[in-house]
């Protein structure tokens, strides 16, 4: 998604002719959209499956958006530093307004996230029983894939491209091993999210190495932290339960080896 | 030999390389896998260089291998502990690539590799790039490392063709036969990772991706044979370079952003007019005479 967001950028950049955050959050989602239709296109009109379709599709938008990109550095001059910045994600070199904008997408972000909770859970469950009480569902999935975009769109500059795909993803993977509850789930998600942000962000203060990188390697430490320790799902009290278990079953066979021998 | 020709040499290389390797792909439902070696292959490279240090053909390739196999590993790891298979995918790439650009802006200041560099490529710069034996140039050092992974790709596939189809297209009968399934697996990463880092240099990460999905998911939609599909797909990644190639310099524009463009299109245009499973052909069909 992320990668299929910059033709529409740069499009939008051509036809607005200079850096703005709201053109080029509209240029983002059209052609992210486009890109979800041609793949769903693809998988439905032939027999190719559907990660291939996705790659096929992403990595041929990509690829259209950097010919865009050569050919606005060559033609427009000058005001394309700000484009590149965009793209590959500078934290440093946010502004204030810029700040302004993050804030008022996450205030947005979580409204729309508490007035739909109950619609967005039913479709993300189960599609068809959602279908059938009513609700609807390609509206609700319009502006999920609309949230999708604009995140990805605001928060390519602070991050760059390819760990802007690792906050959505590995987040919510972190949470998903702490809690079976939606609710919990979502609320992990943003604190893990945030908890990693603060302490790359912190981290590359001290240590001068760029923000993006060391946010994802906080998130992912998180991740295993999860993988490994989480209560219930978590790989160490997987093996200490199986443990448990099986030093029962052991002694229950012992007592019926005994009570055969008596 | 002159600039052009040594550009479009490197392209094709690039192409037939891809071509082979990503037909697997695409027949294994692996396409994902490609685009997260393609970034992790990033640490490879900074590996490589923090060991060695030289950016050179071997050791590139070496680290590349190592690291590409540890991503396969990783993520098959993470799969059977019950992590959803493209999620733990979009976790074990992100991290390695963002280790690897953190070791990059910490180790490796003076080195050309940069992130931009890295999803972009620079093909038109493979031809000043030579190699030199005995204080003469027998060419780029670009395509001489193609060339080489080339062969050890063709090898491969000559050598394993019955075991790779077999295990391609039927697992479960593949492991009664007695066909080492998984190493096959981790052989076939191993070709990817190869590729991947012989390519990243001259194209970029991105278009390695466009380049080993998409003219193998075209080939698809032309022939239901393995082998022909092999060739096919290599055909069309040679084709593609050539016609991204020309776009290029008649419009001026990034190489490997028009070769990858120029894969989309011709696989749109295959889409439509392939025997059997072309749309038009499907229309024509159902709309009565």
């Amino acid at each position: 998604m992320a990668h299929a967001a910059l033709p529409g950028i740069c499009i939008a950049f051509l036809l607005y002719g200079q850096k703005s955050l709201l053109v080029f959050l509209i240029g983002a989602a059209c052609s992210g959209y486009i890109a979800t239709v041609c793949i769903q296109f693809i998988v439905k009109h032939t027999r190719i499956k559907e990660d291939a379709a996705i790659g096929i599709v992403l990595s041929v938008f990509f690829g259209l958006g950097i010919v865009l990109l050569t050919w606005i550095n060559q033609h427009e001059g000058g005001n394309q530093s700000g484009i590149n910045d965009f793209l590959f994600g500078k934290a440093a070199s946010l502004t204030g307004s810029d700040v302004n904008v993050l804030t008022v997408t996450a205030v947005t972000m979580i409204i729309t996230i508490l007035v739909f909770f109950k619609e967005f859970k039913i479709i993300t469950f189960d599609r068809a029983f959602a279908q059938g009480i009513g609700v609807p569902v390609s509206l609700l999935n319009g502006v999920l894939m609309f949230l999708i975009v604009s995140v990805v769109v605001i928060g390519l500059q602070a991050v760059g491209v390819v760990l802007m795909s690792a906050l959505l993803i590995t987040p919510a993977l972190a949470a998903r091993y702490w809690t079976e509850k939606l609710e919990w789930m979502t609320l992990l998600a943003g604190v893990f999210g945030a908890l990693s942000g603060l302490a790359g962000a912190y981290m590359s203060l001290i240590t001068y190495v760029p923000t993006g990188p060391l946010v994802i390697i906080f998130a992912t430490a998180l991740f295993l932290f999860s993988f490994l320790f989480a209560p219930k799902r978590g790989l160490c009290s997987k093996i200490i339960r199986r443990h448990v278990e099986r030093k029962k079953l052991r002694v229950k066979q012992l007592m019926y080896e005994r009570g055969e021998q008596l | 030999m002159s600039y052009t020709i040594w550009i479009l040499l490197t392209a094709t290389l690039v192409g037939i390389n891809c071509g082979l390797v990503g037909t697997f792909l695409v027949l294994r439902k692996m396409s994902m896998l490609s685009d997260a070696i393609s970034h992790s292959v990033l640490l490879g490279i900074v590996g490589a260089y923090m060991v060695s240090h030289q950016l050179q053909g071997v050791s590139m390739l070496i680290g590349a291998l190592l690291v590409g196999l540890l991503t396969t590993f990783l993520v098959q790891l993470l799969h059977q502990k019950g992590v959803q298979s493209d999620a733990a995918i979009g976790v074990v790439f992100t991290c390695l690539f963002a280790i690897g650009v953190v070791l990059i802006s910490l180790f490796a200041d003076r080195v050309h590799l940069d992130v931009e560099h890295a999803l972009m490529g620079e093909i038109a710069f493979v031809p000043w790039d030579v190699l030199e034996v005995c204080g003469q140039s027998i060419g780029p050092k670009a395509i001489w490392l193609l060339g080489f992974v080339l062969a050890i790709n063709i090898f491969v596939i000559v050598f394993a063709y019955k075991e790779l189809k077999i295990s391609s297209f039927d697992r479960e009968m593949a492991i009664t036969l007695g066909i080492p399934v998984v190493l096959i697996h981790y052989v076939l990463m191993g070709m990817l990772s190869l590729t991947t880092v012989a390519s990243f240099d001259s194209v970029g990460a991105i278009l390695v991706v466009a380049m080993l999905i998409v003219p193998s998911a075209t080939a698809y939609l032309w022939t239901d044979r393995l082998s022909v599909m092999l060739i096919c797909s290599a055909t069309i990644g040679v084709l593609a370079s050539a016609i991204g190639y020309m776009g290029a310099t008649a419009f001026n524009v990034s190489i490997s952003g028009a070769i990858a463009v120029s894969t989309g299109v011709i696989f749109f245009v295959s889409l439509w007019i392939a025997p059997k499973s072309g749309l038009l052909w499907k229309w024509i069909k159902k709309s009565p005479a």
